[in-house]
C-alpha cells in the first residue's frame, strides 16, 4: 500500500524552474532517503509536496486523498537552522508546538499535553532539559527537541529535513533509533540526506535527485556509482567514491 | 507650578487620560512583543509615519476635527503604505529596508505638506491637528479617550486569543503551515493589530515616536526572562507605565509634547534592563563570568 503517491511536481523560483517531473510512490512502512547535491532541490520537494511553499503543479495524494484533509498523519522536522533559536521559549514549549493541532486552535495546553510533551522529550534523553531557554542547547540537543516535537505529533508519515547535520553522534544514534521504531510501527518515512556513506545503512529505499528524480527505488539497486555519477553530474568527490564502492 | 499640578490631579478629565494612557501603553507592549520577535519593527514605524496623511485627508473630508473620521483617513493611509512597501518589495530592486525608508519620507513628508496647508488656509477649527506629529495627551477630551480606551481594551483581547497562533506562526512558519495553522491570515491580523494601536495612539503619542512604544517595551522585558508569557506580560505593564509617566509629566506642564516625553521614560526604563536585567543585563552577564 503506497503512503503517499508524488505526481509531476514542478517547482519555480523567481521564474526559474527548481524542480520538475517528480513524480513517484512511496509504500507504507518504508524508510526513504533524498539525495543528491546542493543546490538540486531536495528541501524545495519536501516543502512543495506538503505545501509549504507554492507549487507550479503537481498532485500529493496520501493514504489515497488530498493532503488538505490529511494533514493530521503528516510530521514534519525542519532543518534546524531555519528558527530563531534566540526566540523566549523553553525545550518543553516547543514539543508541545506539535500538539497545537490537538489541543484546538485558540485553546490553551492541557495538563495531558504537557505529559505527553514531557515522554517525548524523554524518548529522546531530553526530559532533563525540559525547562531550558533552547538558545542554551547545544546543536544536537536542538534537534533532539525537534524530534521530541516530531513524536509529539503523533503522526504516521515524517518528513525530516536533514536531521543528521551538524549533530553529535549521541543525537545520530537516536535519530536511527527513532526512524527504526517508527518503521517498526509501521510508520513512512522521508528524510533529506547528504551524506553519501550512511545511505545504505541508513535507508531501505533511495530517492537520487537533481532538480527532477534520477531514480527512485530500493537502495540495493538504486544506488550504484552509474547512478550517483548522474546525480551528481561528476561532482562526485574522490573520497566518496571509494566509500560507496565498499 | 503645584496649582497647575493640583488642578490636573483633581480633574475627571485628566482622570480619564491617565487611564487611556495605561491601557495604550499595555496594548503597545503586548503588540510589540509579537512585532519585536517577527522583526517588525522598521515597518511598525513606517505604518506610523504612513497615518499622518490620512489625519489631514480625514480632516479636509468633513474640514471639522471629527475624531473617528481622522482616524479612518489614518487607517487607510497607514494600510496604504504597508501594502506599498510589499509591492516595492516584489517588483523593484530595492531591499527591504531600502522600500521602508521610502514609504516613511515619502507618506511623512505628504502629511506635513496636508497638515501645513490646513493650518494656513482651512476655515473650520483646525486646533490640535498638529499635535498628532509629537502627541498630545493635554488635547484629548473625554470622547477620544473612551474610543482609545476601547478599542486598546479589544486590541489585548484579540492578541490574547491568539497567543498561543502568534507564538508557533512566528517561531517556525512551515512546521505551523505543516500543522494546518493559517500563517499568513495570521500575519494579517498581526498587521491590523498594528494599525490599529498606531491608529488610536497617534494622537496621544504622535506618528514620530510610536514605534519605539511598540519595541521598547519587549525589548527591555527580554533582558529579565526567557519565557514568551512572561515576556509579553512585562512588556505591557513597561509600556503601560511609560505611558501614564510620561502623560502625567506632559500634561502636567505646559506645551510639553506627550510622545517625546513617554519616549524618555521608556529609554530609561530600557537603560536600566540593558544594565541590570535579571537574564541578559550587561552587569548580569559580567557576575556570571567572573
Amino acid at each position: 500500500m503506497n503512503a503517499l503517491e508524488i505526481t509531476n511536481i514542478k517547482v519555480n523560483y523567481h521564474k526559474q524552474t527548481v524542480l520538475k517531473n517528480v513524480s513517484f510512490n512511496v509504500p507504507e512502512g518504508s524508510l526513504t532517503g533524498i539525495v543528491g547535491p546542493n543546490g538540486a532541490g531536495k528541501s524545495t520537494l519536501i516543502k512543495a509536496v506538503l505545501e509549504l511553499i507554492p507549487k507550479r503543479s503537481g498532485t500529493v495524494k496520501v493514504y489515497d486523498q488530498a493532503l488538505r484533509q490529511q494533514k493530521h498523519l503528516i510530521g514534519y522536522v525542519p532543518q534546524r537552522s531555519e528558527v530563531d533559536w534566540d526566540f523566549p521559549t523553553n525545550a518543553r514549549d516547543v514539543v508541545l508546538m506539535g500538539r497545537y493541532r490537538k489541543i484546538g486552535f485558540f485553546k490553551r495546553a492541557k495538563k495531558r499535553d504537557i505529559e505527553i510533551a514531557d515522554q517525548c522529550l524523554d524518548k529522546v534523553g531530553m526530559l532533563d532539559f525540559a525547562t531550558r531557554q533552547i538558545s542554551q542547547l547545544s546543536g544536537g540537543q536542538q534537534q533532539r527537541v525537534f524530534l521530541a516535537r516530531a513524536l509529539a505529533q503523533d503522526a504516521s508519515i515524517y518528513f525530516m529535513d536533514e536531521p543528521f547535520s551538524g549533530v553529535d553522534a549521541a543525537t545520530e544514534k537516536a535519530i536511527i533509533h527513532l526512524m527504526k521504531e517508527w518503521k517498526s510501527e509501521g510508520k513512512t518515512v522521508l528524510v533529506v540526506h547528504h551524506d553519501l556513506q550512511t545511505v545504505e545503512e541508513y535507508f531501505d529505499r533511495v530517492l537520487l535527485l537533481n532538480k527532477e528524480p534520477i531514480q527512485y527505488g530500493e537502495t540495493q539497486t538504486v544506488f550504484t556509482m552509474d547512478n550517483l555519477e548522474r546525480t551528481y553530474g561528476g561532482k562526485i568527490s574522490f573520497l566518496e567514491r571509494a566509500t560507496v564502492l565498499t | 507650578m503645584s496649582d497647575y499640578f493640583s488642578i490636573f490631579l483633581s480633574s475627571a478629565n485628566f482622570r480619564w487620560v491617565i487611564t487611556g494612557s495605561l491601557l495604550l501603553g499595555f496594548a503597545c507592549g503586548l503588540i510589540g512583543t509579537f512585532v519585536l520577535l517577527k522583526k517588525q519593527s522598521l515597518i511598525s514605524d513606517a505604518m506610523a509615519h504612513a497615518a499622518l496623511p490620512g489625519v489631514g485627508i480625514g480632516f479636509l473630508f468633513f474640514n471639522e476635527k471629527n475624531l473617528p473620521v481622522l482616524l479612518l483617513g489614518a487607517t487607510l493611509t497607514s494600510l496604504l503604505g504597508t501594502y506599498l512597501i510589499q509591492v516595492i518589495i516584489k517588483h523593484s530592486k530595492l531591499d527591504t529596508d531600502a522600500a521602508i525608508g521610502v514609504i516613511i519620507s515619502v507618506f511623512f513628508g505628504v502629511g506635513i505638506v496636508l497638515l501645513t496647508f490646513i493650518q494656513q488656509h482651512a476655515t473650520g477649527n483646525h486646533a490640535g491637528l498638529k499635535e498628532f506629529i509629537f502627541g498630545q495627551a493635554a488635547s484629548l477630551v473625554n470622547r477620544d479617550v473612551q474610543l482609545i480606551t476601547v478599542s486598546a481594551i479589544v486590541l489585548v483581547l484579540i492578541t490574547m486569543v491568539c497567543f498561543k497562533e502568534f507564538k508557533i506562526a512566528i517561531f517556525d512558519p512551515h512546521f505551523a503551515k505543516g500543522l494546518g495553522i493559517p500563517v499568513s491570515l495570521l500575519n494579517g491580523v498581526l498587521m491590523l493589530l498594528i494599525v490599529g494601536i498606531v491608529v488610536i495612539g497617534i494622537q496621544m503619542v504622535g506618528v514620530v515616536l510610536i514605534a519605539a512604544l511598540l519595541i521598547t517595551p519587549p525589548l527591555s522585558a527580554r533582558y529579565w526572562t526567557d519565557e514568551l508569557p512572561i515576556m509579553a506580560g512585562l512588556s505591557g505593564v513597561l509600556g503601560a507605565l511609560s505611558g501614564a509617566i510620561g502623560t502625567w509629566f506632559s500634561a502636567t506642564i505646559p506645551n510639553l509634547p506627550t510622545g517625546p516625553m513617554i519616549v524618555l521614560v521608556i529609554s530609561a526604563i530600557f537603560l536600566i534592563s540593558l544594565l541590570f536585567g535579571s537574564k541578559h543585563g550587561i552587569v548580569m552577564k559580567v557576575v556570571q563570568t567572573s
